[in-house]
């Protein structure tokens, strides 16, 4: 008997991202634009190689972050069990200081109004965010965007560390791509297990997975405990926050954010069924190198009766499993056989998988001189480059190999059997049977990769009332106060207290729109009011004359 | 026996109980999203992994000896076997040892609030006031215990501050056993009545917090969004729709 649970997942396709950070930056005006999370990108593009955000989260012989598997073969949080946590809670030894994200900052803007007369153009200064002094800026969350620095920096890259030493002197010259990375709400995940309290969960409806801020005590276990270095810590409010999955969007069946923006439409969202009692004993198999083969064998398919009958047993309502049916993610894992996990071996059982991008085979090819759209050609390639094929396998299967070759080869195969398309000459079949595929199915992976309509490429099912009680927007309403707002400042510091009933802040809103405004004397402000926003309603100060004055005796 | 023991041996200790139980359940209700550690971890790493163990460490072990002293009746580890002497030599040497980390340690927390400027700037007010009154409580603590053992003759506080404590407990305070104690230790009890009374205000809400059920709970938490609306119940007039 298998426990059917339904996981929302993503798939990221990384030959189309230009490296725009659109995705970062809306994600961050989304969601961590707030006082405390300053430093805090949900979603950050980071080139590779190259030391990733925060600095060298991958290595996790320091940083301790994911599973391990103990001496009787059971997994076990690297960072230690549940004594070693309790007994370390009063200082975390694994805890990343602000310097391994980056200290944030901002600019003194006034000082180029206020300046006084002068020879020299005034200029602003950076402050820091955190200390409130004048700082050096001397790293950020993309600091070595497209390899800058990279001579001294990228060496740096704990996957670059894997390799051979060849490698290493040959990386610049041969690759280079982009890795956005938001949470990858895992099957396993190892945050969830490090919070001491029990305020972090999976949600059992969609996999997602989130902190309880009203139950989180600060213990910052999680930071530790996540190898993605996913979870952040809100210096201000003293709580952990994280990447949501947009749940107030798929709730009501539109992407995350950093979907919706992504330049180069290449996010695809959609659920997958697993068996969750399968998923202990899939991270727990003790060869590295079998967890991407252990974490697909814990995926249903949805089109199997049997899974289709237990998934209905589990309560999962009939429209998610059609969704199921039409997830792009299934397709992409199974059918076309091109996505893959990040990091397998963290034993978390990630659940954003990723298409490895084919462009640093065809960069070298075109390079060279050689036809880079040519079958034969890339299969050539992809079989002799070492470097990029043993990189990419560090990421995403645990450094074996084949699968990278596989999915690669594939990527090929559609690349030169859409040209002869293209070209008008004849389909070339034999294209396809080289990697195990049917022209037929090509060209479908060619369409949910190149030309997939918004609704193919995001399949999400709307979330059910009779599931949960109603919509959870107005649940975070307090992690989402801004600075000064009215949750802020309270006697017990940053955010406490009870927030504001959204109708008293409306009518504070509505009394400053009434009251404020452009081209007013600064002096007399008070007195004045905005004809052009005032809405009619309410008597605002100076609008009318003075009822005092008149009522005097 | 006066009316000032009374107020000090009677009132303030029902008061600051009944200010420290009801403190911390209005706390609980009125803002779950402020009880925190507010760790300051990510500014500073290096004195905080020196001073917080040795506090916490020191404070947890002073606090079972308390409960050790103050609650266990002198007849009953008498009846246990163990002698009068046994059990004032441990309770010095372990109390100053656990007492002299606990300082120690906050010397350094201290320390490090002030001199590092990120966990200065997000020193509250409301922190300092704590930080002032803790470390009042601490330093008479072990002023009183040095004084009566290490220099003085001894002082047997289980024959009185001890049954005085209890006395609370069973609602007939008896200030009269209080009141002949020596001065050192009025004040320290006198300061700890004032600490539990800010308690529930402070980030001290923290220790009641203390997340033993980790130990026995399943690594990974599953809640739906039904019950995830939970801990918060909506206040009147935001109950959602059925
Ligand atoms: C077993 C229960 C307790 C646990 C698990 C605990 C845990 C913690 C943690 C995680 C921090 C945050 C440290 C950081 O990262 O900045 C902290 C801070 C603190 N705790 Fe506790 N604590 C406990 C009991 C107590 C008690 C009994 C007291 C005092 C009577 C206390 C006083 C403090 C103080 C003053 C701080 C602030 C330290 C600073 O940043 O300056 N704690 N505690
Ligand atoms: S990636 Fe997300 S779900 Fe996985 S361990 Fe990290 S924070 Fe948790
Ligand atoms: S928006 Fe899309 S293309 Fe741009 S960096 Fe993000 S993932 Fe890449």
């Amino acid at each position: 008997m298998t426990k059917v649970m339904a996981q929302l997942a993503m798939v990221m396709n990384l030959d189309k991202c230009i490296g725009c950070h659109t995705c970062s930056v809306t994600c961050k005006q989304a969601w961590t634009n707030r006082a405390g999370t300053e430093y805090v990108w949900f979603n950050n593009v980071e080139t590779r190689p190259g030391q990733g955000y925060p600095r060298t989260y991958q290595d996790q012989e320091k940083w301790r972050g994911g599973w391990e598997l103990n001496h009787r073969g059971r997994l076990q949080l690297k960072a230690g069990g549940r004594l070693r946590k309790l007994f370390s809670i009063f200082a975390n030894p694994l805890m990343p200081s602000i310097q391994d994200y980056y200290e944030p900052w901002t600019y003194d803007y006034d000082r180029l109004f206020s300046a006084p007369m002068q020879d020299d153009t005034p200029v602003a200064r950076p402050k820091s965010l955190i200390t409130g002094e004048n700082t050096k800026i001397s790293w950020s969350a993309n600091w070595d965007d497209n390899l800058a620095g990279g001579p001294e920096l990228a060496p740096a890259d704990p996957v670059l560390r894997k390799l051979s030493d060849q490698v290493k002197l040959e990386f610049e010259q041969a690759f280079m791509f982009y890795l956005p990375r938001i949470c990858e709400h895992c099957l396993n995940p190892s945050c969830v297990a490090s919070c001491p309290s029990g305020a972090m969960y999976k949600r059992s409806e969609d996999g997602i997975v989130l902190v309880d801020q009203d139950r989180c005590r600060g213990w910052r276990m999680c930071v530790t405990g996540c190898p993605y270095k996913k979870v952040y810590f809100n210096h201000k409010t003293g709580k952990a926050e994280k990447c949501t999955f947009c749940y107030p969007r798929v709730e009501v069946g539109i992407p995350t954010v950093c979907s919706e923006t992504c330049v180069g439409r290449l996010r695809y969202i959609g659920l997958i069924l697993y068996d969750a009692d399968r998923v202990a004993e899939a991270a727990s198999v003790p060869d590295e190198k079998d967890l991407y083969e252990a974490q697909r064998s814990v995926l249903l398919d949805p089109n199997d009766p049997e899974v289709i009958a237990a998934a209905r047993a589990e309560g999962i309502p009939e429209d998610w499993l059609e969704a199921a049916r039409r997830s792009p993610i299934y397709k992409l894992i199974f059918d076309f056989g091109v996505a893959l996990p990040l990091h397998p071996e963290y034993r978390t059982m990630p659940m954003v998988w990723y298409i490895p991008p084919l462009s640093p085979v065809v960069d070298v090819l075109s390079g060279t001189g050689h036809d880079g759209e040519d079958a034969d050609n890339l299969f050539g390639a992809i079989d002799a480059l070492r470097i990029p094929i043993g990189y990419l396998a560090e990421l995403f299967t645990a450094g074996d190999p084949e699968p990278v070759r596989n999915v690669l080869r594939r990527l090929a195969a559609m690349r030169s059997y859409m040209r002869q398309i293209n070209l008008g000459r004849e389909r070339d079949e034999s294209i396809a049977t080289a990697v195990g595929m049917t022209g037929e199915r090509v060209e479908e992976m060619y369409r949910l990769l190149a030309i997939a309509a918004y609704s193919e490429r995001y399949v999400i099912p709307k979330a059910h009332a009779e599931q949960g009680a109603r919509l959870e927007e107005s649940m975070s309403g307090c992690s989402l106060d801004f600075e000064g707002g009215p949750g802020m400042g309270g006697p017990f510091g940053e955010a406490s207290g009870m927030p504001v009933p959204v109708a008293v802040e409306n009518f504070h809103a509505l009394k400053d729109r009434q009251t404020t405004g452009a081209l007013v004397d600064p002096e007399d402000r008070q007195n004045r009011v905005n004809l052009l926003n005032w809405d009619g309603k309410g008597t605002p100060d100076g609008l009318f004359p003075d009822k005092n004055g008149r009522k005097e005796p | 026996m006066n009316a000032l023991d009374v107020v000090l041996w009677v009132v303030a200790p029902y008061l600051a109980i009944t200010v420290f139980v009801l403190g911390h359940v209005w706390r609980y209700r009125y803002d779950k999203f402020g009880w925190t550690t507010r760790s300051s971890q990510m500014y500073e790493s290096r004195l905080l992994r020196i001073g917080s163990p040795l506090f916490h460490f020191g404070i947890l072990v002073v606090l079972l000896g308390h409960i050790g002293g103050l609650v266990i009746p002198k007849s009953w580890t008498e009846a246990a076997g163990v002698s009068e002497e046994a059990y004032h030599i441990t309770a010095v040497v372990l109390g100053t040892v656990a007492g002299v980390a606990t300082l120690g340690g906050l010397a350094i927390l201290i320390y490090r609030r002030r001199t590092v400027g990120p966990v200065f700037t997000a020193t509250t007010r409301n922190d300092k006031l704590m930080y002032a009154v803790l470390a009042l409580v601490i330093v008479l603590g072990l002023a009183a215990t040095v004084a009566a053992n290490i220099i003085g003759g001894g002082y047997d506080y289980r024959t009185t501050i001890s049954p005085w404590f209890r006395s609370i407990f069973y609602f007939q305070p008896d200030p009269a056993l209080m009141a002949g104690a020596p001065p050192l230790f009025q004040l320290h009890a006198l300061s700890a009545l004032l600490l539990f009374a800010i308690w529930p205000f402070t980030r001290l809400v923290h220790m009641l917090t203390a997340p033993v059920g980790y130990l026995t709970r399943p690594y990974v938490v599953y809640r739906s969004r039904d019950d995830q609306r939970g801990s918060r119940k909506p206040r009147r007039g935001w109950e959602p729709t059925r």
